[in-house]
């Protein structure tokens, strides 16, 4: 039992960091634009996918430090060429611009690299088992996955509410006007923000690839998930995103690790069915079967419950 | 230091200021004064880049007409709006380090020049910005201005909502900015502290500027003030 504690709560955490590497992106953003970037996973998509070709060449490391990069670029001129355009048209317009560019995207890594799954590997340094518990292992990757998250969070915590570019980010977003009267290029700062904000798309991108495997429809796995984290943690704030991306991690790896099922609950009642009946996979059902729309679950109950979110503020 | 002439902005299709002309030394203290919805903050906001101007803005000798916020901020400018837009949630440091256009270059104003002039700013150095009072606030803005080390600031009704005691600080304040060289042009509503500190008075009417003198003049120009400012 305690095993399963254990091993469920480290996977939670690897999924909810990861989770949060993406969330937390796209809710800066969206406290910029005012709209949510439906492309934003289609930069962490691309990550894996930049990574995977560079590591075929230059080795994994090369990749985790270029293929951010590279998104970060991407997403930068993508601020500065497109959404910036396209914002004068108004919120509308914008949804339906990173809508778009979503389904591009997909198109052109289909393109470029075809439809089928790459073997995008974890470097050889990171194959073996960090530690051994009650006979299970836990790989040195995944403990590696936690210490990028984790060091990223630290930094970009610092920067945001410690350095004066922070200061300058935090207030741009809410008095673009104002921080543009006392001499700071408000565009650029968007600019900037878009550009680290799908970066660290592009880093999860990078090191779940080896895990959550590289295939075209791996930004609609994961993008889905992470709308219902920025809901489910209240649109705009980073501390909902941190604690709904963590909540969601362990909510699924919890139910995928417990063996409990319909039958179990039904037998607290003292209710049974027969095998035979016509609904006998309604109660045949298992928790981890039904762990992938859980999220959802949450989001439904959340909207139901408290519409504007875990730390979400009301709009007046 | 400014000189604005034949400035024209528009809301929209509303045609607001029907050809601004005013000008503003080095040094002085210059108050742009009229009623509510004569175009006084039009005026600034248009100098400002904030909205789109028609006419010519010159800033040291340099024509600034259609040049973005941020860039006219850089050459010397500063403003501080109306609505005391300071950031509730940042620390009162914070908000004034915002205002430093660079870490590199010291200007005319340091933190503890600021703290010293406003003990209860220094005071409070390290409490968010939202729980200041109005007066606190205005100065809190002001100073934040200060800190990009301007060479003029433009400054938008800073008395209104304050008590006459405030009133009172806030016009030492802008007198004791001047004599650092710093040009001040003041927006306001209320004639006493215009008359008190200003240099020079312009009166704005229907979009245009109607009346320009010093102190003493407008003092004795009783036929102005009772068809331009007094209520």
């Amino acid at each position: 039992m305690l095993d399963v504690l254990i091993f469920a709560t480290l996977n939670g955490l690897v999924t909810g960091l990861l989770l949060f590497m993406l969330a937390s992106g796209l809710t800066l953003i969206f406290s910029m634009m005012g709209v949510l970037n439906f492309a934003h996973a289609s930069f962490y998509m691309l990550g894996a996918y930049f990574a995977y070709s560079l590591s075929l060449y230059f080795g994994f490391w090369t990749g985790l430090i270029f293929a951010p990069l590279i998104v970060g670029v991407l997403g930068a001129l993508v601020e500065r060429y497109g959404l910036r355009r396209v914002h004068q048209a108004g919120h509308v317009a914008e949804l339906v611009f990173t809508f778009g560019l979503a389904f591009l995207i997909e198109e052109a890594v289909q393109f470029f690299w075809g439809r089928d799954t790459k073997s995008y590997q974890s470097p050889d340094v990171l194959n073996f088992a960090l530690f051994t518990l009650f006979g299970q292992e836990f790989s040195a990757y995944r403990g590696f996955m936690i210490a990028i998250s984790v060091g990223i969070f630290i930094g970009l915590y610092y920067v945001l509410t410690r350095s004066r570019v922070g200061i300058i980010i935090q207030a741009a977003i809410t008095h673009p006007n104002t921080v543009a009267n006392l001499g700071h290029n408000v565009p650029l700062i968007f600019m900037g923000v878009f550009g680290v904000g799908t970066a660290l798309a592009g880093v999860a991108g990078v090191i779940a690839g080896p895990v959550l495997t590289t295939f075209p429809g791996m930004a609609t796995v994961l993008g889905s998930i992470v709308f219902v984290i920025v809901v489910i943690g209240g649109l705009g704030s980073l501390a909902g995103a941190f604690i709904a991306s963590l909540l969601i991690g362990l909510l699924q790896s919890f139910a995928i690790a417990s063996d409990v099922g319909m039958e179990d609950l039904l037998d607290l009642f003292g209710i049974s069915f027969p095998y035979d009946h016509a609904l006998a996979d309604l109660w045949g059902l298992t928790l981890p079967q039904v762990a992938p729309i859980l999220p959802f679950l949450l989001l439904v109950l959340v909207l139901i419950f408290r519409p504007t979110g875990l730390m979400g503020k009301r709009e007046e | 230091m400014l000189e604005v002439r034949n400035l024209h902005a528009f809301y929209g299709k509303s045609h607001i200021l029907h050809g601004v002309n005013f000008n503003v030394a080095e040094g002085e203290i210059v108050s742009l004064l009229g009623r509510n919805g004569v175009g006084r903050s039009t005026t600034v906001k248009t100098i400002m880049g904030e909205v789109a101007p028609q006419g010519s803005i010159l800033f040291k000798g340099e024509e600034i007409a259609g040049r973005k916020s941020f860039e006219i901020a850089h050459r010397g400018l500063g403003y501080v709006p109306e609505n005391r837009d300071i950031f509730p949630t940042l620390t009162v440091r914070q908000n004034l380090v915002l205002g430093m256009k660079s870490t590199k270059h010291q200007g005319r104003w340091t933190l503890d020049e600021v703290f010293a002039m406003f003990p209860n700013l220094g005071a409070r150095a390290d409490v968010p910005g939202g729980v200041l009072s109005g007066g606190e606030q205005q100065m809190l803005c002001m100073c934040r201005t200060l800190m990009g080390d301007p060479d003029m600031i433009m400054i938008d009704e800073p008395t209104e909502g304050l008590a006459p005691k405030v009133v009172e600080q806030v016009g030492d304040l802008l007198q004791e900015i001047a004599k650092r060289g710093v040009s001040i042009l003041l927006v306001e509503q209320k004639l006493s502290i215009a008359l008190r500190i200003s240099h020079r008075l312009y009166v704005m009417g229907h979009g245009k500027i109607v009346y320009e003198g010093t102190p003493d003049s407008l003092r004795q120009a009783d036929e102005v003030r009772a068809e331009w400012l007094e209520v």
